[in-house]
């Protein structure tokens, strides 16, 4: 589904990829951790192309990202994306923000993009939150919905990237709850995040990065059981103290 | 000081008509001004913020040439030099053929020179929306025009509707300007009452009144307006 051959890139003199390689199958959850500054946000926005890279390939669903003559828009379309910062459109309301893209993008009909957005709204336990503005919800909602605008354009994966990073704790639960069951229904995730929990509960692999290599890429199993490379096991006693 | 207030020679005619003709000219210098302004100030200022380095450079270029020569000259450009750059025959249309030259040139320059300023309050407006939203749009799949007509424009005009009151004022007060070239507006015709009836201070405190009037009717409308655009929930958007 998501093949990343030997990507490398560049911030002026400074490389923040390095000769990356690694693979998401169909329906596979991976996790990607690592300290900050690692690139493993720059890596997980290389796959929708909304950051260039320099060397190597990336291919979605057998399309090159990096190609000169892909529609990065028309395959943007099918792979949801979920920021940090939630990211939902301050201006237009909660229902409006899950069907611009139905309807600009995918072309639907209000009434299609509409009942779209209300069965995703429920999925996400915000139905009744359709008529307000991102500003009038919790951290936590705005995520939610987030996850239900990336969903409703019927993506073939979704990428998140820390989705509960920006979040108060007590609203974290509430964002991995859905991603959890996102990933039980099958749905092909690429997630950077810092939750380990969320990780031995859902993902198939665990990617860990260090100063732009990708240096773990491993089960879940191998990642939490037998002992890993030096910078990992740092990262892990470091992050799984508390 | 041995002066005699008249305040009666306002009223009396001709001069009141003149000061009626130089407030309609003053506005209406000003409102063609400021629709330019507006229009071409949003393209520029969205060219400076494209991820073309072609279209940048068009931006910067414009903006760093309007803003960077004083008004004042460029109202001089504009009416003397201009036309004489143009083919004879041209520049005689530019001079005396096309309608009303003075106030043509006069609304054009300061059209043009308030758009570079205008432009740069949307470049800073799109900048504030952030890089987080544009990159929202794209992963959604609209084009980056769709991300400009949908997230950024209509978000970052809210974020700018202040400092772009201030420049919406200050075209009215630039527009005095337009008298340099023969502009018969607000300021020019109060100093023609004082020349007439040497009642200076009379004219031009009707003159600052009538600035002082425009302007605060502007602000009200920008204020309304301010308070209709404002996004329930964002305080620091909002007409507080």
């Amino acid at each position: 589904m998501i093949e990343l051959r030997n990507v490398s890139k560049w911030f002026g003199d400074f490389q923040v990829l390095n000769d990356c390689s690694t693979k998401v199958a169909k329906g596979e959850v991976v996790v990607v951790c690592g300290p900050s500054g690692s690139g493993k946000s720059t890596l997980i926005k290389c796959v929708n192309g909304l950051e260039p890279f320099q060397k190597g390939s990336i291919e979605v669903d057998g399309t090159s990202v990096g190609a000169k003559d892909t529609n990065l828009p028309e395959l943007r379309s099918h792979i949801g994306m979920v920021f940090q910062n939630f990211e939902l459109f301050p201006h237009i309301k909660v229902i409006g923000n899950i069907t611009l893209a139905q309807l600009k993008v995918l072309q639907r009909d209000e009434k299609q993009a509409g009942e779209k957005a209300h069965a995703l709204l429920e999925r996400v336990g915000l139905l009744d939150q359709a008529d307000k503005y991102p500003a009038q919800l919790s951290g936590g909602q705005q995520q939610r919905v987030a996850i239900a605008r990336a969903l409703a354009m019927d993506p073939i994966a979704m990428l998140f990237d820390e989705p509960t990073s920006a979040l108060d704790p007590e609203m974290i639960n509430e964002v991995l709850d859905v991603m959890v069951e996102l990933a039980n229904d099958g749905m092909t995730m690429m997630v950077v995040t810092h939750e380990m929990g969320f990780a031995r509960k859902v993902a198939d692999r665990v990617i860990f990065m260090d100063e732009g290599r990708i240096e773990e890429d491993c089960t879940k199993d191998d990642f939490f059981g037998t002992p890993r490379g030096a910078r990992a096991q740092v990262f892990l006693s470091k992050i799984l103290q508390h | 000081m041995n002066y005699n207030w008249d305040w009666g020679v306002l009223l009396q005619e001709p001069y009141f008509d003149w000061l009626v003709s130089g407030f309609s000219w003053t506005i209406t210098v000003s409102l063609v001004a400021w629709v330019l302004a507006f229009s071409l100030g949003s393209i520029v200022g969205i060219l400076r913020t494209t991820d073309s380095k072609f279209l940048r450079a068009i931006g910067t270029g414009y903006v760093e040439f309007f803003r960077n020569i004083p008004l004042l000259v460029q109202m001089f450009l504009w009416y003397f030099v201009f036309p004489e750059l143009l083919p004879e025959s041209a520049g005689m249309w530019v001079k005396r053929g096309m309608p009303m030259p003075e106030f043509t040139t006069a609304a054009i320059c300061l059209g043009l020179y308030t758009a570079s300023r205008v432009g740069e309050q949307v470049r800073a407006g799109i900048l504030a929306v952030g890089i987080g939203q544009r990159n929202a749009g794209l992963a959604m799949g609209l084009t980056p025009a769709q991300v400009y007509r949908f997230v950024l424009v209509p978000v970052s005009y809210r974020i700018i509707i202040p400092p772009l009151t201030s420049e919406f004022l200050t075209i009215f007060k630039n527009s005095s300007l337009a008298l340099t070239i023969g502009v018969l507006e607000l300021t020019a015709q109060a100093r023609q009452i004082e020349e007439y009836t040497f009642q200076g201070f009379e004219a031009f405190t009707a003159a600052t009144l009538l600035y002082i009037c425009v302007t605060s009717i502007v602000m009200l409308i920008m204020r309304v307006v301010e308070g209709k655009a404002a996004i329930p929930g964002m305080i620091s958007l909002g007409a507080k």
